[in-house]
């Protein structure tokens, strides 16, 4: 296993010799935050749109998981961030992606509990065939 | 003794809250009340006895100066009024500017002779009638409020007299006035009674009127209301005579306005009859013997006043002359015996104004005395008879009641030789004193006519109380023929129920008769029932009348004191003219009652109280009093023209004699009298009805009273209801018309700005909401589709949006 990754490492002690390397090892001891916020804002967008446009409610709640995941990444992101920083309250985002991971799955369990009560009403998943709201 | 005459007046007071406030809640008995009623007042007439006499007659130092109870501390600073500006009077007709004087009026009680001899009047002449009203009313619902009332009334009386002020006299005077109204009020469901007690209280108020007047001026000339203050600053004033008319003769005008209303002199004396709508004993205690003397009280009071006014001294012998002859013809052919006591006490106030006008005030109050003895006796005796007539007052209905009420008629006997002026009766020595001063005096012209007048008055008076006695005691038993009493009033309920007449409350009857209803029971309690059945027998109402009977002992035993003392109450007055037999002017020494009251008579000639007693302590006074004084008084009255009793000295050239002859005359005159009331009602009684026949025109207007109520009904009462007429109309027509006319405006402008609401505002609102419900609601209405994913989207453009506004400045620089 070891083998296979020599190589690789002697590259990059090579390059890492050149100065590259080392700039690609600090780049990947030390991330970006911008990047974990983008890859944030692209799965957010992604869920937003899958929430607007999909029509089975199943896709949907699977789109709200992304959009609960994308705060989650940039609640990590700012937490290594944070302590790359220094600031002595770094943990609070990984605390809160737990939390968060928690809030979701009992989300998820109620919402497909309300998907199966609506089905056995509706006979169907399509939101477009459940208007509800208007009355 | 005399320390405590504080409780005379405070004890009734108490018997009267007792029975007034608790006598219905916790429903005494009359035993109870009656004890209440009559123990306060006996208590009282005690301590009046025993303060009278250790104050006259207990050898201490204050003889014969007022006690006042303020000396021992009993005195309350009652109406602190503070600084009076003294604008009447000497000093003001002199041009000096005003003085001044703290005025303090106090609540505190004066013994001096006067008020010593009413007190001893109105708790003792009381008594006796409080006692005769336990029986009189027995049986009544109202007994608790009847004894509460004359207590209260007693009360009231006796501050009226022991008052050591103008101010508690006035306070008294209102509430004798106030007692007199329930009173005469006391069958309040009888129409008859609720008029008359209205009529006397509303003819009080006039007099009043001129009372208080009269108090505001003592004040702004005095500077003070007590008694004391008033009088030895007024015996300092110049006398003003015949003509002359200054603040003194106000004063005094005002006085006599306020005793003619309680005293009922004319014109106010039209309250007196009507008053015996009320219970005969009330009429007995507050319309015979107390109430009604209180102008007398208030006139020898204030009889330094008087006699500083000559005018005034004529004017009061005038009215009181004009009142004895005025009532007294129409005593005579009055037919209830309660009417025809009452126009008597009008008639007999008349001669004690009289005694006053001429300046013998001592013999106004001692006929006052006298009166207050034989015409309680009198109406307690018509009491009796009316009680044991079963409510019957028409004395045409009665007659030989002699046989059946003893008491009753030896007692009245004892009155009606009094109030006739016969030797040695009590009346005799007061009225024969008045008609000798009458015809004497040198204080007033036209003591002669007074004289006369009162000569004539006398003489009907004996004419009409032998009537009296006749048509009630003596003759054939009438009440045999006609049904009387309870039984008429069971033949009147049964016309009612006919309907042949008006029910007995709607009737203009005479007299205390309760209301009946038809076909209820009437007559007396029978608390004998087999005794009754025994001499009635079963159905015993339908077998004519109730025979009369005779009063129980509490109604009997009050006669018979008040008999004794209208027999023998006239000898503490025993004229000068009795020298030879007695061996002195005045016999008796204080307890006569010239002698007794010379300490609060004030005299012109010395221009002091107290003068003759003053002057050498009974031995020269009694020389002196007579002849000097009357001489003297001439020249301080100036001549006052034709003196009858001179006339006659000259003719005989001896005083004895002339005063015998005066005397003589007033017997012969009462005599009179009475063998033509004799003739007409005993001897020949188809008489009465031949001179009534041939002097028609006089006796109608007897009869009618010389229409002198119709008289005020017309110039006063409908007057008076137009004036209030008028004043409604004026209130109808523009008051409530400005009224209406300001509602009519603004009901005129609510609608104008109804209007406007209505249309201009109302219509911007629903043109707004017109607006909003037609263009915009269905935009909001298309909004909301029901998709979930709607909704969703437009959160997320909000998100967006409030992203966008949040980072704007942000995103700018990014586009930058």
């Amino acid at each position: 296993m070891l083998s296979f990754f020599n190589p690789v490492l002697a590259l990059l002690q090579q390059e890492s010799e050149r100065g590259q390397v080392s700039q690609m090892v600090k780049a990947a001891a030390h991330p970006d935050l911008s990047k974990f916020l983008v890859i944030g804002a692209l799965l957010f967008i992604i869920g937003v749109a899958g929430v607007l446009t999909r029509r089975n409610i199943i896709v949907i709640f699977m789109s709200i998981e992304l959009i609960l995941n994308a705060a989650n990444l940039n609640f990590i992101a700012f937490s290594r961030y944070l302590r790359e920083v220094g600031s002595v309250n770094a943990l609070a985002g990984q605390i809160f992606t737990v939390f968060v991971i928690v809030v979701a799955a009992a989300e998820a369990a109620i919402g497909l509990g309300i998907v199966i009560a609506l089905y056995r009403n509706k006979e169907t998943i399509w939101v477009d065939e459940i208007d509800l709201l208007k009355w | 003794m005399y320390k405590y005459i504080w409780l005379v007046p405070l004890l009734p007071l108490i018997g009267a809250a007792i029975n007034g406030l608790l006598g219905r809640k916790f429903r005494f008995s009359e035993r109870l009340i009656g004890g209440i009623a009559v123990g306060t007042v006996a208590l009282s007439f005690l301590i009046s006895v025993a303060a009278v006499y250790s104050y006259g007659f207990g050898g201490n130092a204050q003889w014969p100066n007022p006690y006042l109870t303020s000396q021992d501390g009993f005195s309350f600073n009652w109406i602190p009024s503070g600084a009076v500006a003294i604008n009447q009077g000497a000093h003001i007709a002199s041009g000096e500017a005003p003085r001044f004087a703290l005025l303090n009026i106090e609540w505190s009680y004066q013994l001096d002779p006067l008020s010593s001899v009413f007190m001893l009047i109105v708790s003792g002449v009381g008594l006796c009638i409080f006692v005769f009203a336990t029986g009189y009313m027995h049986g009544e619902t109202g007994f608790y409020r009847f004894f509460a009332y004359m207590g209260l009334f007693m009360f009231a009386m006796l501050v009226l007299v022991m008052g050591s002020n103008f101010v508690m006299m006035f306070v008294g005077w209102e509430g004798v006035g106030l007692c007199s109204y329930l009173l005469i009020g006391y069958y309040f469901d009888r129409q008859e009674a609720a008029n008359a007690s209205r009529k006397a209280f509303i003819t009080n108020r006039i007099g009043d009127f001129g009372f208080a007047l009269a108090i505001f001026g003592v004040i702004a000339t005095f500077g003070s209301a007590q008694y004391v203050d008033v009088f030895n600053q007024a015996k300092t004033f110049p006398i003003e005579l015949l003509g002359h008319w200054g603040i003194l003769s106000w004063i005094a005008l005002g006085l006599f306005v306020g005793a003619c209303g309680k005293s009922a002199q004319l014109p106010l004396h039209v309250w007196l009859p009507d008053a015996m709508a009320g219970p005969t004993p009330v009429s007995a205690l507050i319309h015979a013997a107390t109430m009604v003397t209180a102008g007398l009280y208030m006139v020898t009071r204030t009889n330094v006043i008087f006699q500083h006014s000559q005018t005034m001294l004529l004017v009061v012998a005038l009215v009181g002359a004009a009142t004895a002859i005025f009532a007294a013809t129409i005593g005579i052919t009055q037919n209830d015996i309660k009417k025809v006591l009452a126009y008597s006490t009008v008639s007999q106030l008349g001669f004690m104004f009289m005694a006053c006008g001429v300046g013998a005030f001592a013999i106004g109050i001692f006929h006052v005395m006298t009166h207050a003895f034989f015409k309680a006796l009198m109406f307690l005796g018509a009491g009796s008879v009316i009680h044991g007539m079963h409510h019957e007052q028409d004395m045409r209905r009665m007659g030989g009641l002699k046989k059946y009420m003893p008491y009753t008629y030896w007692t009245f006997l004892a009155g009606w030789l009094a109030i006739c002026g016969i030797i040695p009766f009590s009346g005799f020595w007061s009225k024969d004193e008045i008609l000798w001063k009458a015809a004497s005096t040198t204080q007033i012209p036209l003591g002669w006519l007074v004289w006369l007048v009162g000569t004539i008055a006398a003489t009907c008076t004996a004419f009409y109380m032998t009537r009296l006695v006749a048509m009630t005691f003596w003759g054939r038993e009438r009440f045999l023929e006609a049904p009387a009493g309870g039984e008429a009033d069971e033949a009147h309920a049964a016309a009612y129920d006919k309907g042949l007449t008006t029910h007995d409350a709607m009737r203009p009857s005479a007299g205390d008769r309760p209301r009946h209803e038809p076909g209820e029971h009437v007559g007396p309690v029978h608390e004998d029932v087999a005794a009754h059945v025994a001499t009635h027998g079963h159905g015993g109402h339908e077998h004519g009348a109730h025979m009369p009977h005779e009063s129980p002992p509490s109604m009997w035993v009050p006669l018979a004191v008040l008999a004794l003392l209208a027999t023998i109450g006239g000898f503490v007055g025993i004229g000068p003219a009795f020298r030879s037999v007695t061996g002195t002017e005045h016999p008796g020494g204080r307890l006569h009652i010239v002698t007794w009251l010379d300490p609060i008579i004030w005299n012109p000639v010395t221009r002091e109280f107290n003068a003759t007693e003053g002057a050498g302590h009974e031995a020269p006074a009694t020389e002196t009093a007579h002849p000097a004084p009357v001489e003297a008084a001439a020249t301080v009255y100036g001549n006052t023209g034709f003196n009858l009793a001179h006339s006659v000295e000259n003719t005989t050239h001896s005083e004895p004699a002339t005063e015998w002859i005066f005397i003589l005359i007033s017997l012969v005159v009462a005599g009179i009298g009475m063998l033509l009331g004799g003739l007409f009602y005993v001897w020949r009684p188809q008489l009465a009805g031949i001179w009534t026949q041939r002097l028609r025109p006089l006796y109608v207007a007897s009869y009618n009273k010389y229409w002198v109520d119709e008289f005020y009904g017309w110039a006063i009462t409908r007057r008076t209801m137009d004036a209030a007429r008028a004043v409604y109309s004026f209130d109808a027509k523009v008051v409530d018309g400005i009224v209406n006319g300001v509602a009519w405006l603004s009901r005129l402008f609510s609608r104008i700005v109804g209007g406007i609401d209505k249309y201009f505002v109302d219509g911007i609102v629903n043109a707004i909401a017109a607006f909003i419900m037609r263009l915009m609601s269905p935009l909001f209405r298309a909004a909301q589709t029901g998709f979930t994913q709607n909704y969703a989207l437009v959160m997320v453009l909000g998100l967006m949006l409030a992203v966008a506004i949040f980072f704007a400045s942000d995103i700018a620089t990014a586009f930058r």
